[in-house]
C-alpha cells in the first residue's frame, strides 16, 4: 500500500510543479488536464483505500518513509498513519478539491494567471494530503504550515489588489499567532515524551496524567492541560476561532473556488481534523475540554449573528462557516468527536457547494457581490438556484439533510455534556441554529428572490454558468443531501472510526444520546420533536417575512437597535483592535527601539561617545580617521606587535 | 581520500594564491579576472567536495590533520584539522564564494581583478579560521580576514562606505584585542597554543570568567548579538552585494564558531555561571530586533536586522545545554539546541545570501534599497519575484525549507531548558514572518508602483541559476537535514561531553 499512499500523495504535487514551472509552456489545456487527472487519480485511490478500510480489505497502515532526522535522540521521520479517520479526510479532501479543480475551468477561463492556479490548488491538495495522512508531529506541522503558504498565496492570488495583498498577510500572521503555541504544544510534547510519533506519545498518557509542571515559580499546572490548550491554541488560528478568526472573512478576497477549497471545505477544518486525531491526549484533559467548549460556543454564536448584517454574498458564506467551524469545536470539546469530524465531512460538502454556487452567481452578476444589487435570479439560473436551495437546506439542518444528522448529533451531545461549560455551549449552539437560518435564507431569498434589483445591462446578460461550473454543483448536491442518511448510523454511533478516536467513558456523549432511536428515520422523527428543527423553522419564517415579505422591516430594526446594529457591523471591532492596538503598537515599538534603543544609546551615547573619548584622550587616533585603508590595516599591525611585545617583555 | 594530500592547506592556499594571480590582472583584460576567479572558485569548492567524501562522520576526532612547526620560539604551530563542526561551514563557504564570483560577474566593471581577488584570499582566510587547531594560527586568520572585508566595503562601496568602515574596524578589533590577551595569557599557563591543550587546561571560576567575557567581547561582535550589533547594518548597507553575501552568511558565522571552539569547552564553568548572560541576550536579539526589523525603510538594512535575529537562535541554542542538565533535563536535548544553533547557521548562510543576492538583482536595476520605490515587482519580473517569496517564507522559517530546521530544534531543546526561553524565542514564528512578508507586501506585490518598475528586465540567465542553485538549497536542507545533522552529531555529542566536564582545581 505504500506505493499507493505516495501516489495519492506525490501525483498532486508533481502536477503543481510541473504546471508551476512549465505553464506558460505546455499552455492552459495542459495545465488544467495535468492538475485534473493528478487530483482524480489521488481521489480515485482515496476512496479505494476508504472502501477498503470499511469492508475490512485494507488495513491500517503506519509506516514511515523515511528519516527525516535524528537529534538528541529524537528520531524524526516522514510517514503515513491511514486509518478510517484519515480516509475519511482523504476522501473529503480529494472529491472537494476535484470538483474545485473542474469548476476552475470554467471560473478562471478568461484570468491571465490561469496556470499558476492550478499549481497552486494541486499543490494545496499535497499539502493538505500531508497534513491529514501524517503519523507525526513534525510532518503535522509541516503540512500545517503549507496549507497556510498555499492559502497565503491563494488569498493574493490577484496580487494588484490592495485588499487582497493586506488580506493574504493578515491571515497569515494571524495563523502565525496560532502556530506559536501549536509549536509550543509540539515543544513540550518533545519534552515530556522525547518522541514525535503519535503512537508513542499517545502511548505516554498514563504516566504524564498526573504530572504537573512550574511556568511561574510555585506554580503547578498539568502537563496534559497545558499541551492540550497549547496545540487547540494552533486549533484556534487554523480553524479560525475567536480572537483568531479575523483572517477568514478577509480571505474571500481570493478567487471563489478557493474559497470553496481551502476556506470551507478542508484548510480550515485542519483543527478540527488535528484535535480529533489527538484524542487521547485531549480526553486526558477536561480543562482543555472545557476550554475549547467554550471558544467554540462562542465562535458558534457570535460569528453567526455577523452573519445577518452582511451584504456580500461571500461574506455571509464566510460568516457561517465561521459559525459551522464554531459548532464543529464545541462537538470536540463535548468528546463527541465523531460528531465533529462527521460535521466536517457533511458541512465539506454543502458549504462548498454554498461558495460554488455563490460564485456561479458572481460570475453571471459580471463579479457584482453585493446582494443589494441582486433579486430575482432563480428563473435566470435554475440549477444554481435549486443546487443552492439544496445546500442551504442542508446547511440550516432540515431533516434528512446531511447536516441535519450531524448538526442534530452535535447540539444532543453538548446537550449531555457535563463539563463546566456545558450550558452556555448548548444555549448557544440552540440559539445558533435559529441564527443560522435566518442568515442561510436571508441569503436566497436576497439573492434568488424578490425585486431584479440589478442594473439593465446586468439582466439582459443573465444567463445559467456553464456546463464545467453546474456540473460540480450538481455532484455535490448529492452527497450534501444524501451523505447524511447513508452514513451516519455507522459513523456517529457504530465506531465506524474505531480506535483513531478515543473517548473516556465517561464522556461518551454520544453513545448515550444514540441510545434514544434507531437508524436515520428513527433519528429523524427524534428531530422533529426537539426544540432545533423549531428553532430552524422558525429562522426560515423569520427571514421570509424580513426580506420577501416586509423588506422595509430590517432598516428599521436596524435602527432601533443601532448600538447593535453598529457592533455587528463593526464585527465587535476586533479588526479595528488589531490594526489600531496590535499592529501599530509593534510598529510604534519598533520605532522607539530603533530610533531611541539603537540610534540613540548604543550608537550616539556608547559607540560614538567612546569614539569621542577615545578622539579627546588621545590625538593619535585623529589618524586613524583617516579614510585610508592602509592607516587602518597599519594602525592594526603597530597595535598587534605592541600588544604582543608588552606581553612578552612583562613575562 | 588520499591521506598524503594536505587537502586543508590546498583549500586555504589554492584561493589565496589565485586570488594574488587573479589580483594582477587589469580592467583591460577583466573578462579573463572573471573566468579565473570562477575557474579557482570552482576548484576550491571541488576540494571542499573531497574533504566532504573523505569524511569520517561517525568520529569526533579531528580529521585531515595536518601539523608544521611555524614560530618555534613561541610555540605556535601550523596546525589544521578538521571536524563535523567546521566541516559543514566550510563547505558554505565555498559553496557560496562560488555564488558570489558569479553575481558579481558583470555587476562589476571598475577594479574587477582586485574585486575578485579580495573574494578569493577572504576565501582562503576564512576556511583557515574554520581548520585551524592552532589558536594563534586561529587568530592571524580571524585578524586577517577582516582586510579583505574592509577593502571590499571600502573600495566598492556605498557613499557612506569610510564611516562604516571605521565602525566595523572599531567594534570587531576590541572585541579581538581581548581574545588575543586571553589567548596569550593561556599560553603562559599552559604553554602551548594547540586549542586541544588549551581544552585540557585547568582554570579558576575568576580567572575563567575574565577568559569567557574576553572571549565574549570579541564574538559577540561578530554575531553580532544586541547590543554590539549596531555595526552590521551600516555595513551591509555600504557593503557591495557580493560582500554583503560573505559578511551575513559567512563572516557572522565566525562569531558563532568562536563560541563552539572556544568559550564552551575552554571556560565550560565560566559558560554555565554566565548562561543567562548570553540567553538573555540572544532572546533581546530574537525579541528587539524583530520589532527593530519591523520598521525598517531601507531593505538591506530590514535584512541586515533579520540576520541579527536569526543568528540569536544560534547562540540561544548553544547555551541552552547548562539549564537542561541544571534541571536534570534529558541531554539530548542540549545537543538539540547545539545542533539547532549549527543548523541554523548553515541555513542561515543560504537565506540571507539568498535575500541580498535578491535585493542587488534588484538594486543593480533600480539603484534603490527604499522599499518605498518598489512596489509590483512581480508584474514585470514574474521569475525573480518567483524567488523572492520563496526565500523570504524561508526567512520566515516555513517549515519545508532550511529556514525551519534550526529554528524547530532551538525551540524544541528551550523548552526543556525554561518554558519562557521557548515562548521568547517562539515569537519569531510571529515577528519573522511579520517584517519578512510586510517588505514582501511593499517590494513584490501590488499594483507597478512607477514607470521605472514596469521597465523592469526579468532576472537574466546567470541570476537564474544562481538563485536556482540556492533555492534548491534551501529546499533540500528543509526536507532532508539528516545528511547534515548525520555530519554533525558525534562532534557535537563530544563537545557537549566537554562542556559538561568542569575544569576547575579541585
Amino acid at each position: 500500500m505504500q506505493q499507493v499512499y505516495l501516489t495519492i500523495v506525490l501525483a498532486p504535487l508533481l502536477a503543481a510543479v510541473i504546471v508551476g514551472l512549465f505553464g506558460k509552456r505546455i499552455g492552459r489545456a495542459a495545465a488544467h488536464w495535468a492538475t485534473i487527472l493528478a487530483v482524480g487519480l489521488s481521489c480515485a485511490l482515496s476512496l479505494y483505500t476508504l472502501v477498503g478500510l470499511t469492508l475490512g480489505t485494507v488495513e491500517p497502515w503506519n509506516e514511515n518513509v523515511y528519516r527525516w532526522a535524528t537529534v538528541g535522540g529524537v528520531h524524526m521521520q516522514i510517514g503515513f498513519l491511514v486509518d478510517r479517520l484519515t480516509a475519511t479526510m482523504m476522501a473529503t479532501v480529494t472529491f472537494v478539491s476535484w470538483m474545485v479543480h473542474i469548476y476552475t475551468v470554467g471560473y478562471m477561463r478568461d484570468d491571465p494567471g490561469y496556470q499558476r492556479f492550478f499549481s497552486y490548488i494541486s499543490l494545496f491538495t499535497f499539502a493538505m494530503l500531508m497534513l491529514v495522512m501524517s503519523n507525526n508531529f513534525l510532518q503535522l506541522f509541516f503540512g500545517w504550515e503549507a496549507v497556510g503558504v498555499v492559502s497565503y498565496l491563494l488569498i493574493g492570488f490577484w496580487f494588484k489588489r490592495p485588499t487582497a495583498i493586506v488580506a493574504n498577510m493578515k491571515a497569515f500572521l494571524v495563523n502565525r499567532v496560532g502556530d506559536f503555541g501549536f509549536l509550543l504544544g509540539i515543544a513540550a510534547i518533545v519534552m515530556y515524551t522525547g518522541s514525535l510519533d503519535y503512537q508513542e506519545v499517545f502511548s505516554h498518557v498514563p504516566r504524564l496524567s498526573g504530572q504537573t509542571m512550574e511556568i511561574f515559580q510555585g506554580s503547578a499546572w498539568s502537563v496534559i492541560s497545558i499541551i492540550c490548550i497549547l496545540l487547540f491554541i494552533g486549533a484556534m488560528g487554523k480553524s479560525a476561532q475567536v480572537p483568531l478568526h479575523v483572517w477568514l472573512p478577509d480571505s474571500m478576497e481570493g478567487p471563489t473556488p478557493i474559497s470553496a477549497l481551502i476556506h470551507a471545505a478542508t484548510m480550515v477544518t485542519a483543527g478540527i481534523f488535528m484535535v480529533a486525531r489527538m484524542s487521547p491526549l485531549f480526553e486526558a484533559s477536561e480543562t482543555a475540554l472545557s476550554f475549547i467548549l467554550v471558544i467554540g460556543a462562542t465562535t458558534a454564536f457570535f460569528m453567526g449573528l455577523l452573519g445577518l448584517v452582511q451584504n456580500d454574498i461571500k461574506r455571509v458564506v464566510a460568516y457561517s462557516t465561521l459559525s459551522q467551524l464554531g459548532y464543529m469545536t464545541v462537538a470536540l470539546g463535548a468528546s463527541a468527536y465523531t460528531g465533529a469530524i462527521f460535521h466536517l465531512m457533511t458541512h465539506a460538502f454543502f458549504k462548498a457547494l454554498l461558495f460554488l454556487a455563490a460564485g456561479s452567481v458572481i460570475i453571471a452578476m459580471h463579479h457584482e457581490q453585493d446582494m443589494r444589487k441582486m433579486g430575482g435570479l432563480r428563473k435566470y439560473m435554475p440549477v444554481t438556484y435549486w443546487t443552492c436551495l439544496l445546500g442551504t437546506l442542508a446547511l440550516i439542518g432540515a431533516p434528512g439533510f446531511s447536516g441535519f444528522f450531524s448538526k442534530d448529533a452535535i447540539i444532543e451531545a453538548v446537550h449531555a455534556s457535563t463539563l463546566p461549560g456545558a450550558g452556555y455551549a448548548y444555549a448557544a449552539v440552540l440559539s445558533g441554529v435559529f441564527v443560522t437560518a435566518l442568515y442561510s435564507f436571508r441569503l436566497l431569498f436576497l439573492t434568488f428572490h424578490g425585486k431584479e434589483r440589478m442594473d439593465e445591462h446586468t439582466r439582459e446578460h443573465l444567463h445559467e454558468s456553464p456546463l464545467v461550473v453546474t456540473v460540480p454543483l450538481v455532484l455535490l448536491a448529492i452527497p450534501s443531501v444524501v451523505i447524511g442518511w447513508l452514513t451516519e448510523d455507522s459513523f456517529l454511533f457504530g465506531g465506524f472510526l474505531g480506535d483513531a478516536v478515543q473517548v473516556l467513558p465517561g464522556h461518551d456523549v454520544l453513545a448515550e444520546f444514540g441510545e434514544h432511536f434507531h437508524g436515520p428515520v428513527g433519528f429523524v422523527q427524534h428531530g422533529l420533536v426537539g426544540p432545533a428543527f423549531w428553532l430552524a423553522l422558525a429562522g426560515t419564517i423569520a427571514a421570509w417575512f424580513l426580506y420577501l415579505k416586509r423588506p422595509d422591516l430590517p432598516g428599521v430594526l436596524a435602527d432601533k437597535f443601532s448600538v447593535l446594529y453598529r457592533l455587528l457591523v463593526n464585527k465587535y471591532y476586533f479588526d479595528d483592535f488589531n490594526e489600531k492596538v496590535l499592529a501599530a503598537g509593534s510598529r510604534g515599538l519598533g520605532r522607539v527601539l530603533w530610533r531611541t534603543g539603537d540610534e540613540k544609546i548604543i550608537d550616539g551615547a556608547l559607540v560614538n561617545g567612546s569614539a569621542r573619548v577615545v578622539n579627546m584622550t588621545a590625538g593619535v587616533v585623529r589618524h586613524f580617521q583617516s579614510g585610508y585603508l592602509y592607516h587602518y590595516a597599519f594602525a592594526m599591525i603597530i597595535g598587534l606587535t605592541m600588544l604582543l611585545g608588552w606581553v612578552l617583555l612583562t613575562e | 581520500m588520499t591521506t598524503g594530500m594536505p587537502l586543508l592547506s590546498l583549500l586555504i592556499w589554492v584561493p589565496v594564491l589565485g586570488g594574488l594571480l587573479v589580483l594582477g590582472i587589469d580592467d583591460a583584460r577583466s573578462s579573463v579576472a572573471r573566468w579565473t576567479a570562477l575557474t579557482i572558485s570552482l576548484l576550491s569548492f571541488l576540494l571542499s567536495l573531497f574533504l566532504y567524501a573523505g569524511f569520517n562522520p561517525d568520529s569526533s576526532a579531528m580529521q585531515f590533520v595536518e601539523l608544521r612547526p611555524w614560530i618555534e620560539s613561541f610555540d605556535i604551530f601550523y596546525q589544521l584539522g578538521v571536524d563535523g563542526i567546521a566541516l559543514p561551514l566550510i563547505l558554505l563557504t565555498t559553496f557560496i564564494t562560488v555564488l558570489v564570483v558569479l553575481a558579481g560577474w558583470e555587476v562589476i566593471q571598475k577594479r574587477v581583478g582586485q574585486y575578485f581577488a579580495a573574494f578569493l584570499i577572504m576565501e582562503g582566510l576564512m576556511i583557515g579560521v574554520f581548520a585551524s587547531m592552532d589558536a594563534m594560527l586561529f587568530y592571524v586568520f580571524w585578524e586577517a580576514m577582516l582586510v579583505p572585508m574592509f577593502i571590499i566595503i571600502g573600495v566598492w562601496g556605498g557613499p557612506r562606505r569610510v564611516y562604516a568602515t571605521i565602525k566595523f574596524f572599531l567594534y570587531t578589533f576590541l572585541g579581538s584585542v581581548f581574545m588575543l590577551a586571553s589567548l596569550i595569557y593561556m599560553y603562559m599557563e599552559s604553554g602551548s597554543f594547540e586549542i586541544s591543550a588549551l581544552y585540557a587546561l585547568p582554570l579558576d571560576m575568576p580567572v575563567q570568567i575574565l577568559i569567557f567575557l574576553s572571549f565574549l567581547a570579541a564574538f559577540a561582535v561578530k554575531v553580532p548579538m544586541w547590543p554590539v550589533h549596531t555595526w552590521l547594518p551600516d555595513a551591509h548597507v555600504e557593503a557591495p552585494t557580493g560582500g554583503s553575501v560573505i559578511l551575513a552568511a559567512i563572516m557572522l558565522k565566525m562569531g558563532g564558531y568562536g563560541f563552539l571552539r572556544f568559550s564552551l569547552p575552554i571556560t565550560p564553568d565560566a559558560s554555565r555561571e554566565l548562561d543567562w548572560l548570553v540567553i538573555g541576550l540572544s532572546l533581546v536579539a530574537v525579541v528587539y530586533i524583530g520589532f527593530v526589523a519591523l520598521v525598517q525603510t531601507d531593505m538591506k538594512k530590514l535584512i541586515a536586522y533579520s540576520s541579527i535575529a536569526h543568528m540569536g537562535f544560534v547562540t540561544l541554542g548553544f547555551f541552552l545545554a547548562f539549564a537542561i542538565s541544571e534541571r536534570g533535563g534529558n541531554m539530548g536535548a542540549a545537543s538539540m539546541g547545539l545542533q539547532g544553533g549549527m543548523v541554523q547557521m548553515i541555513s542561515h548562510g543560504l537565506i540571507s545570501g539568498a535575500m541580498f543576492l535578491c535585493v542587488g538583482v534588484l538594486y543593480d536595476r533600480m539603484h534603490s534599497r527604499n522599499i518605498g520605490d518598489y512596489g509590483g515587482v512581480i508584474n514585470s519580473m514574474p521569475v525573480f519575484g518567483a524567488f523572492m517569496v520563496l526565500f523570504a517564507l524561508s526567512n520566515a522559517g516555513l517549515p519545508g525549507t532550511s529556514g525551519f530546521v534550526g529554528e524547530f530544534f532551538v525551540i524544541m531543546a528551550s523548552f526543556q531548558a525554561n518554558f519562557w526561553y521557548a515562548l521568547l524565542a517562539a515569537t519569531t514564528l510571529i515577528l519573522g514572518a511579520a517584517y519578512t512578508l510586510w517588505m514582501v507586501k511593499r517590494v513584490v506585490f501590488g499594483e507597478v508602483a512607477n514607470d521605472k518598475v514596469a521597465a523592469l528586465q526579468d532576472v537574466n540567465r546567470r541570476e537564474f541559476f544562481i538563485l536556482g542553485v540556492l533555492a534548491v538549497s534551501v529546499l533540500a536542507l528543509g526536507l532532508w537535514p539528516a545528511p547534515l545533522t548525520d555530519l554533525m552529531g558525534s562532534s557535537i555529542d563530544n563537545l557537549l561531553h566537554q562542556v559538561m566536564t568542569s575544569k576547575l582545581v579541585p
